[in-house]
């Protein structure tokens, strides 16, 4: 190695190593402060709160600490591993169906296809809408006899099940009502991420001879990975606490069959069992938590590796 | 001054009463106005709103709320205003008193209504069309539902719609657990005693099976909700409703010409000669322990106990036999409350088990509900709430659970 070249590469690295400091520095650490203050007070101080509370029975008078007992009760509930199995049913159904529908409608409304922009606007508006909303909406419209969407079967002589009141039923159309509110966002996700991708791909595979289906699979897919990931994470997480559609809709019903953990929780704490209810929440986050935070990891890696 | 008065949603003959209370008080005592607020939701809604509102002292000057174990759930010796100093509390029937009283002779409610009875609401004319009679057991019951069903009518409504109505014939048939065991309740509230351990206590349950077995129920049975039911039955498009039968009243708006066509019978057990009510003491009117109008707030409660407050309930409601001395049922109340008074008067009736026993399962309509749709059997379902019991017995701390 010559001195020159030796000293040129100590330069830009003193000259990256400057940069890279300045731009660690670019904003003084206690501008961090009010975000952080919030974020702690509203969020990280109630989350560990709750952990010591879960193990007390308590109202709003009177704490009284009685160990696992409230764990072991939410456990013995037998309503609770059938609200388990039906949230990770939700939470993977709700996740899978946004994917794929949300990559299909993504590559459609990145199409030339006429009234795109009418139809982005038409696809997005559900995400908007207040979620308790378009519950109390779909209660109405799933009615098995009065509901608009039996009485439109029928007008083609179908009869239309109990959406929402047959027990195998609901749960199943509370996800599918889900899905409609909340693909518009996974489209959206999806959009962003195929417009980034070069058209270079596409033109060298189109005159390699490679068909539309060829295209969607070896270049679309893979690289929309990232949009995938985040799309995934996101409704996983939101279909696994799921619970303002839930209630809006069926309450838990009939009986307990679209019961989730988070309907299960709240129905403790409406019967005034708060200490419960607080080890309920702890269990969610544990659970959520040990599902997602393995999986981002996972995808991750994968991503660093592309 | 304006007190204002928080009032569930759904029922609407117990806004009914609130306003005609209102209005009559006010009509007295023109410087104070009741304001009734019913938005308060319903069933486990309204619970929700009252227990919270009442925990964090943000409660409204007075309240509509269950009397009995429901009430203890309120925590009311800290939560409602003890009004056992006034002189209109000895004039309450000593068994409202017992349901609506806490811990060292505190009194805190003055009744809505008149004490009601949990039975089987049924079709007068379709009775008399196919030469049916009221029955005294549950095989003679059964046989008027084949009878009904097979005239191509709803043998009996079930309403879903709103879950709460799912408990009436589990709840109601405790006459029939009680005449067989005249110590049951305070053997269950000591965990001595089980639903799913006693006959008649899972029959209670089972009885539910069978007639969703049978195809009784109505097609809607799922969404239906209480006024269709109310309608069905007294449209005669229904045989038989289990209900409350102070609840007539909301017919009195939506087919006042067929309120005259329902009747009542309590429901039947295996043992006709031991035929008895389950009676439902009245919820009552409350004040939180922390209002700014207590001298207004008593004043009120005092009307409300007092035969000008029974005159406005009844305007707006007749139910079985009113609590409060000096009150008298007046001689043109319905049909169906007609029915209810022969059971209080021979005696054979009995406070529902949630007023004998401070144990109460919030479950229990959902279970029902599961029960209905054939997911659960009643043995299961009985053995589930047993279950649900203990949570509840051991959440609120009772000794020997």
């Amino acid at each position: 190695m010559t001195t020159l070249s030796q000293a040129m590469r100590l330069k830009s690295g003193l000259a990256s190593r400057r940069s890279r400091r300045s731009a660690g520095s670019a904003y003084p650490y206690w501008f961090f402060l009010p975000g952080a203050v919030i974020f702690s007070v509203l969020f990280l101080i109630p989350t560990f709160a709750s952990f010591y509370f879960a193990f007390t029975r308590w109202d709003f008078f009177t704490i009284q600490f009685i160990g696992w007992d409230n764990f072991v009760m939410f456990f013995k509930d037998p309503q609770l591993m059938r609200g388990f199995t039906n949230t990770l049913i939700y939470g993977v159904l709700t996740s899978g169906l946004k994917v794929v529908l949300g990559l299909a409608l993504a590559v459609l409304l990145t199409s030339n296809i006429t009234a795109r922009g009418y139809l982005r606007a038409v696809i997005f508006f559900p995400v908007l809408v207040s979620t308790i909303g378009v519950g109390i909406t779909f209660r109405a419209l799933l009615d098995p006899f009065h509901g608009l969407v039996n009485k439109t079967l029928a007008g083609f002589g179908i009869t239309g099940p109990g959406w929402l009141t047959d027990p195998n039923l609901a749960l199943y159309s509370i996800i599918g009502v889900d899905v409609w509110k909340g693909v518009g966002l996974a489209t959206l996700i999806y959009m962003a991420g195929i417009v980034a991708i070069p058209r270079d791909y596409y033109e060298a595979a189109s005159i390699d001879g490679a068909t539309g289906w060829k295209n969607f699979w070896s270049i679309t897919v893979p690289l929309v990975a990232p949009a995938t990931t985040t799309v995934i994470i996101l409704s996983l997480i939101g279909g696994l606490r799921s619970f303002d559609l839930i209630w809006a809709t069926t309450r838990g019903g009939p009986g307990f069959a679209s019961d989730v953990i988070a309907s299960v929780i709240y129905k403790q704490y409406q019967a005034g069992y708060y200490g419960l209810s607080t080890a309920g929440n702890v269990i969610l986050f544990v659970v959520v938590t040990a599902i997602v935070l393995p999986l981002f990891l996972w995808f991750n890696r994968k991503q660093t590796d592309l | 001054m304006t007190l204002d008065w928080l009032q569930g949603t759904g029922v609407q003959t117990n806004i009914d009463i609130a306003q005609a209370l209102a209005t009559a008080f006010h009509k007295k005592n023109p410087d104070i106005t009741i304001k009734v607020d019913p938005s308060g939701g319903s069933g486990p809604d309204l619970d929700n709103l009252v227990k919270t509102r009442l925990a964090t002292g943000e409660m409204s000057d007075l309240l509509w709320y269950n009397s009995g174990s429901l009430l203890a759930s309120l925590n009311p010796n800290k939560t409602l205003l003890n009004v056992s100093d006034q002189p209109w509390v000895k004039d309450l029937d000593p068994s409202f008193l017992k349901v609506v009283s806490g811990s060292k002779g505190a009194v805190f409610g003055a009744p809505l209504q008149g004490a009601d009875i949990g039975g089987i609401l049924y079709n007068k004319p379709l009775y008399d069309q196919l030469g049916l009679k009221v029955p005294q057991t549950w095989d003679e019951f059964m046989d008027n539902n084949k009878a009904i069903k097979a005239a191509g009518k709803t043998a009996v409504e079930q309403t879903y719609g709103d879950p709460w109505t799912s408990q009436l014939l589990q709840l109601g048939d405790f006459y029939n657990i009680y005449s067989a065991d005249k110590n049951w309740a305070s053997k269950y509230t000591a965990n001595k005693a089980k639903f799913a351990t006693t006959p008649e206590g899972v029959r209670s349950f089972e009885n539910v099976q069978d007639l969703a077995k049978g195809g009784f129920f109505n097609k809607d049975f799922a969404s239906a909700t209480l006024d269709d039911g109310l309608r069905a039955v007294a449209n005669g498009d229904a045989g038989h409703y289990p209900m409350f039968a102070g609840l007539y009243t909301s017919l009195l708006k939506t087919a006042p010409d067929k309120v005259e066509d329902i009747g009542i019978f309590a429901v039947p057990g295996d043992n006709a000669s031991k035929n008895g009510a389950t009676v439902w003491m009245p919820p009552a009117v409350y004040a939180p322990s922390n209002t700014k109008h207590p001298d207004a707030v008593k004043k009120f409660l005092a009307f409300v106990a007092s035969k000008a407050g029974c005159d406005a309930i009844l305007s707006a409601t007749t139910t079985g036999t009113l609590l409060v001395k000096g009150c008298t049922l007046p001689n043109n109340a319905p049909g169906v409350i007609k029915d209810t008074l022969p059971y209080f008067k021979s005696g054979k009736t009995v406070p529902a088990l949630e007023f004998l026993s401070a144990v109460k399962g919030p479950n229990l309509a959902s279970l029902m509900v599961e029960v209905g749709n054939g997911t659960l059997s009643g043995a299961e379902a009985a053995k589930q709430y047993d279950q649900d019991v203990e949570k509840a017995a051991q959440q609120l701390g009772l000794p020997g659970w």
